[in-house]
């Protein structure tokens, strides 16, 4: 009988740590046959973010480094200019690439850097306790906006993708989402197609994934998916801003 | 090489970063250090070496984090107000065992401060700098030769000891010129290093990272680091004694401070006082030894600094109470007086006879 359903040979045999109905998870294994299928297990280096998915190197068994909150493309442009063979990406929250992190992911994608960034648009900083993020949606309610965000005090949630990809040196940007199987499938697609951007020189490539976070939106897994779709998808319009140049 | 050519502090670092095998360079200008970037942005295409003028010093040091968990050897360099900002970066690269050379060109502080030499990053350098429990290994030239000397071991004592090395220097032996000869590296072979990151190829995955959740394997892991700078307490401590066999008294000072106080004592020694110098030449280990042998032997020691008074502390360390502990200091960029320092001298021989 074929198999169906196998563990990816990138992905160690354990179980997350995160909280039942979380998109990290998701995304992990979508990177992890990513990898599997292009081959490229040996020469693959990740960069682990601060924030709920730091340990992201129990998971996935490439070479890794651990950054510190928002530096992880600074990292991985250290590493890829020593090794430019190597397939170099960074995994990142919206607090640790939108907040903190906001010059390194701007200059790294300035700089044309041949490296991928797996962007997870969770509206809220998970790891800390569920705290408003850049990305917090107007009227959403997190433990530092109580009332729900308000324009007038804290502006306006950040589009990454859109901000990326009106600069020359990024080469492919695109958001997605993993709140239904088809569009599981569509982000699996956008990370392969990142991967191979940077395989092929073209410069850097972002994949933004709007992903669930029950716990701190307080929400049943279930709801959490209905609220990607009827509050983020919205604001965070799926699609392909940026596509890379020459394709073979 | 073997040849001596005239050279600025600054040019003579980054030749000798060249010279020692260094091929990454991550950093962002600022005064009185911009030469060795734009020195190493010129050599660095002729050796096949990467330069890279990052978006801030903050992602100048993550860059070097980068770099050296990927095995290169790797430097930047920085003026004061910017090696603040690389301090949380210093502390991971610490946490992380990586090997790499760190020139911090100090310029008057603090905030934006001037850009006029200064020593005011002592207590910075020597006591961490950064969070977390960690020490740097420090080098303080006073020479441009001994700057090119200093900076070419720095590559190899960071590879020694898994740690980074920093060259701190000031804004008058960057911008001095004087005669420079580079040593021939015997060798640039480097011990091994299996923990980089390489791509896992016919091997286990290797992780950097600076994480321990369990407070028992962290403890381990500052024991760890403890260990590794004890042994560099026990086997770098360098200092150079100048004249202090027969000294009546000592002057103690790093760095531009102490060729100053050279002068000082010449003149000193024309009057009949016999003043000798400490110069400690590795700041983190600290030299506390020298200046508790030189205590039994003087009643007094002059500490110079172009600060308020911070290497005195460790002087006042070493020297444990068995002598009297006098200081010069000029801050702001204004630089100690060698006259000033013969009169402090001699006020202080009176008043002690
Ligand atoms: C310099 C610094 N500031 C703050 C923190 C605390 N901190 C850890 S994770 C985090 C936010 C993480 O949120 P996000 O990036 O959105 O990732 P998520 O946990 O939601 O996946 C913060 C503020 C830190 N570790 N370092
Ligand atoms: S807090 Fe959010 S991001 Fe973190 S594990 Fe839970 S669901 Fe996932």
């Amino acid at each position: 009988m074929k198999k169906v359903f196998e563990r990816p040979k990138s992905m160690y045999p354990v179980s997350t740590h995160y909280c039942p109905g979380c998109g990290h998870g998701i995304v992990h294994r979508l990177i992890a046959e990513t990898i599997d299928e292009l081959g490229i297990l040996e020469r693959t280096v990740g960069v682990a973010p601060v924030g709920c998915s730091v340990l992201l190197y129990n998971y996935l068994n490439c070479d890794m480094y651990e950054a510190a909150h928002g530096r992880a493309p600074a990292i991985a442009t250290g590493c890829k200019r020593v090794h430019p063979e190597l397939v170099v990406f960074t995994y990142q929250g919206d607090g640790d690439l939108a907040s903190i992190g906001t010059a390194e992911i701007i200059h790294a994608a300035a700089r044309g850097e041949k490296i991928t960034t797996i962007f997870i648009n969770n509206a809220i900083y998970g790891m800390t306790g569920g705290q408003m993020a850049p990305t917090t949606l107007i009227g959403q309610k997190t433990t530092t906006s109580p009332f729900g965000r308000t324009s007038k005090d804290t502006g306006y949630p950040l589009r990454v993708s859109e901000i990326l990809a009106t600069i020359d040196g990024a080469a492919y940007v695109e958001r997605v989402a993993v709140n239904d199987p088809k569009n599981v499938m569509r982000a699996k697609k956008a990370i392969k197609k990142a991967f191979k951007t940077q395989m092929k020189d073209l410069g850097f490539s972002l994949v933004e994934v709007l992903s669930q976070c029950p716990t701190p939106w307080r929400m049943s897994p279930r709801d959490a998916i209905k609220w990607v779709e009827e509050k983020m998808m919205p604001y965070y319009p799926l699609g392909e801003f940026k596509s890379p140049k020459r394709e073979g | 090489m073997g040849k001596k050519t005239l050279m600025t502090g600054n040019e003579a670092i980054a030749e000798a970063a060249v010279q020692a095998g260094c091929r990454h360079f991550f950093g962002y200008p600022i005064t009185p250090q911009s030469e060795i970037p734009e020195y190493l942005s010129k050599r660095f295409p002729e050796v096949g070496g990467c330069f890279l003028q990052a978006e801030s010093e903050i992602a100048s040091i993550y860059m070097v984090f980068g770099a050296a968990g990927a095995g290169a050897r790797v430097m930047t360099s920085s003026s004061s107000p910017g090696i603040s900002l690389m301090q949380e970066g210093i502390s991971y690269i610490s946490a992380a065992e990586l090997p790499c050379v760190i020139v911090n060109v100090m310029r008057g502080g603090p905030g934006l401060g001037g850009i006029q030499p200064s020593q005011s990053d002592y207590f910075q350098a020597t006591k961490g700098g950064g969070h977390g429990d960690y020490h740097v290994l420090v080098l303080a030239p006073s020479t441009v030769q001994e700057a090119a000397d200093l900076m070419m071991e720095a590559f190899d004592l960071a590879d020694k000891y898994r740690n980074p090395v920093m060259i701190l220097g000031d804004g008058f032996l960057g911008q001095m010129i004087e005669p420079v000869e580079f040593k021939h590296m015997s060798s640039t072979d480097r011990p091994a290093r299996d923990w980089t990151i390489t791509g896992a190829k016919g091997r286990a995955q290797n992780v950097v990272k600076s994480l321990y959740l369990k407070p028992d394997v962290l403890e381990q892991h500052n024991l760890g680091l403890h260990r590794k700078y004890q042994k560099m307490i026990k086997n770098e401590r360098r200092v150079e004694a100048y004249l202090t066999e027969d000294a009546q008294i000592i002057i103690v000072a790093f760095g531009m401070a102490a060729r100053i106080a050279k002068t000082a004592i010449k003149i000193l020694r024309e009057k009949d006082i016999k003043a000798g110098l400490v110069r400690p030449i590795t700041l983190f280990p600290f030299p506390y030894q020298t200046l508790e042998r030189v205590a039994e032997k003087v009643d007094n020691l002059l500490v110079v600094e172009m600060n308020l008074g911070q290497m005195i502390e460790d002087v006042k360390l070493g020297v444990c109470g068995k002598a009297e502990v006098h200081f010069y200091g000029r801050v702001g960029g204004m630089v100690p007086n060698y006259d000033e320092i013969v009169a402090d001298v001699e006020k202080i021989v009176k008043e002690s006879r």
